[in-house]
Order: structure tokens, then C-alpha cells, then sequence
């Protein structure tokens, strides 16, 4: 939230995120000038991230309500750092409409939903990869765990900006994670079937960018193509 | 019996238990919320209005307000279907288009 965060927390933040968007920016660039025909994947996992961001569900577990991140599909697509430019615009969005997130606190907030998250969500990927797990058990993970990673990393750096209250970044810690990552659980699991499902869609449809990107094979197509038939 | 249909289908099937099981624990767990809640107690509030709750009652004050905010929650409820509305929009209109293609291609 706006000013919910002391100025130096804000500053430290932004030196944070800055370099990633830079290179964000560059590889964005990079990517549309290359492979045009990625475009459309980009606007499509920009608008995901757009479209469940925006929603704010209950979580049965606590009886609290959040939003899910919506960063999966573009972390396995396009890879984290292209993952927190588009999280970015979302933030800035609902920054300046919404008051909700902020400008002064969109250095944590991008750090946590597009960067943080994004990369470990990444690692998830690449590791599923090399052990060759099923693809769709894979983006499954990929994205709840960007999405739940993105709450853990919120409550540290709360905890870290209000330690003295409770006398131990611990205590503070073990409070914002209840509030957040706890409630977070059912959403990410939600938003990991449904982004499963949505590459399914993308198989059936471009395939063929994909196997551009590298996330298939023109076999593991094929084969997935033809396990749906 | 035709299990073939289960198997193409079964990550939609997996999407539908799963929204079926989150719906069912919602309802359960809302009964049991709704019970117990003091009258005039808010439930299913957002976890970021708790945390900052939790912030401001550790005495701090936030040192900036926003420049604008949605007057009421209709209003910010609004803003939110737009973005969601926008999101959703992008989606259908590039998976229709990939559809087009790939139709207008086998009709080639």
C-alpha cells in the first residue's frame, strides 16, 4: 500500500528492481524485433497476469481474500525478467486506478510479484525440465509456486521494514506470513491448474512458437497432440 | 462406455473438480465464519487490508497517501472488472484469431 513502507525501504526497493527492468526492457526488445511472432504469446501471458491479478478471491483456508499473480505463464514462456516488465505495467495500473499497491512501494511489490517469484517459479521450471517431468505438472508447479513465493517474499519484506514492533524480525515475520502466504495457499493451487489447462490450449494452437521458445520438442508436441486426441 | 473422451479431456475434468472441491470448502468454511462472527464483524476481508492493518497497529503512520482513490468499494470494484475485463479480452481475441488461422488453413 501507498506509503506503507519507510522512504528508505522504498529507495532500497527501487535499486533493486531497476536493473532487472532495464534488461527487461532490452530483452523485451529483443525478443519482439527477433521473433515477431512471439507477440501475440506476450500479449497473451501479459493479459493473464492482467486478468488474474485483478481478482480477489477468498481463501477457504483463513477466510481472508487475495489475488492470485498470474505470472506463470510468462515465466515459462518468456522467463523472469521479461516476467517483471509485464508485472510491472500491472502494478503501475492498479497503483494509479485502484490505490492499490503504489508508486512508492512498487519497488517491493514488483520485486515480489515480478521478480523474486518469477525466478524461483523459473528454477522450479528449469529443474522439472532436466528430470523431465510432465509438462503440464511442471507449469502446475511453476506457477503456484511463483504465485505463493510472491506472498512469502511480501511478508520478508515486511518483516524486514517492522522488526522492532514485536522485538524480533522472526516474530514479525511468522505475523506477515500468516496474514499473506497462508491464504495464498488455495489460490495457488487454483491458479496452477488453470494455467495447466490454458497451455493445453496453447499447444493446440501454437505450438509451433513454442517449440521456437525451446519449452517443447517437435516430438513432445507431437506426442501431447497426440494423447489429447 | 467411451473413456476416450475422459482422456482427451482430462485436464478440463481436473479443472472442474478442483474449482468444485475450492467452492465446496468455501461454502463449509463460510458457514462456519458466518456462525461465529460477532454481528457487524467483517468476514473474507482482503489479506493486504490486514497486513496493513497489522502495520498501523504497531503505531506507524504511512508518510504518503495516494494521489487518487476509487471513492467507494463499487467504484473499486468496477476498476477491477475492467482490468479483468481487458485481460480477458486480449486472451479471447488471440486465441479466436489462432482458431481462424487454424480453421481457414484446413479449409485451405
Amino acid at each position: 500500500m501507498e506509503g506503507f513502507l519507510p522512504w528508505q525501504w522504498c529507495v532500497f526497493w527501487y535499486l533493486v528492481m531497476v536493473p532487472f527492468i532495464i534488461y527487461g526492457v532490452y530483452l523485451l526488445n529483443k525478443q519482439v524485433k527477433e521473433h515477431r511472432e512471439t507477440l501475440s504469446l506476450l500479449a497473451v501471458s501479459g493479459a493473464f497476469i492482467f486478468l488474474l491479478s485483478s481478482l480477489k478471491m477468498p481463501s477457504p483456508v483463513v477466510g481472508s481474500c487475495s489475488h492470485p499473480t498470474g505470472t506463470g505463464l510468462s515465466v515459462v514462456l518468456f522467463g523472469p525478467i521479461i516476467t517483471a516488465v509485464l508485472s510491472v505495467i500491472v502494478l503501475i495500473f492498479q497503483a494509479l486506478f485502484m490505490a492499490h499497491g503504489g508508486i512508492t512501494t512498487l519497488g517491493a511489490n514488483d520485486f515480489s510479484m515480478g521478480i523474486a517469484g518469477p525466478l524461483l517459479g523459473y528454477a522450479v521450471y528449469r529443474l522439472g525440465k532436466a528430470v523431465n517431468l510432465n509438462i503440464f505438472v511442471n507449469i502446475f508447479l511453476v506457477t503456484a509456486v511463483a504465485d505463493l513465493f510472491t506472498y512469502v517474499i511480501t511478508a520478508i519484506e515486511l518483516a524486514a521494514a517492522f522488526p522492532a514492533t514485536h522485538g524480533s524480525f522472526m516474530i514479525s515475520f511468522e505475523t506477515f506470513f500468516a496474514i499473506y502466504a497462508v491464504t495464498q495457499v488455495p489460490l495457488a493451487i487454483l491458479e496452477g491448474v488453470l494455467i495447466a489447462l490454458v497451455f493445453k490450449y496453447i499447444i493446440q494452437s501454437r505450438a509451433d512458437i513454442l517449440v521456437k521458445l525451446g519449452v517443447l520438442t517437435q516430438e513432445q508436441v507431437t506426442k501431447i497432440m497426440g494423447s489429447f486426441s | 462406455m467411451n473413456f476416450k473422451v475422459f482422456a482427451k479431456y482430462r485436464l478440463e475434468i481436473l479443472f472442474a473438480v478442483v474449482v468444485i472441491v475450492f467452492a465446496a470448502v468455501f461454502l463449509i468454511q463460510n458457514a462456519n465464519i458466518q456462525a461465529n462472527a460477532k454481528p457487524g464483524q467483517e468476514t473474507w476481508q482482503g489479506s493486504d487490508d490486514m497486513g496493513s492493518a497489522a502495520i498501523e497497529a504497531t503505531g506507524y503512520t504511512p508518510w504518503i497517501q495516494p494521489l487518487w482513490t476509487p471513492p467507494s468499494t463499487e467504484v473499486e470494484s468496477l476498476l477491477f472488472s475492467i482490468q479483468s475485463g481487458l485481460g480477458a479480452f486480449v486472451i479471447g481475441y488471440f486465441f479466436g484469431f489462432y482458431r481462424g488461422k487454424r480453421d481457414s488453413a484446413k479449409a485451405a
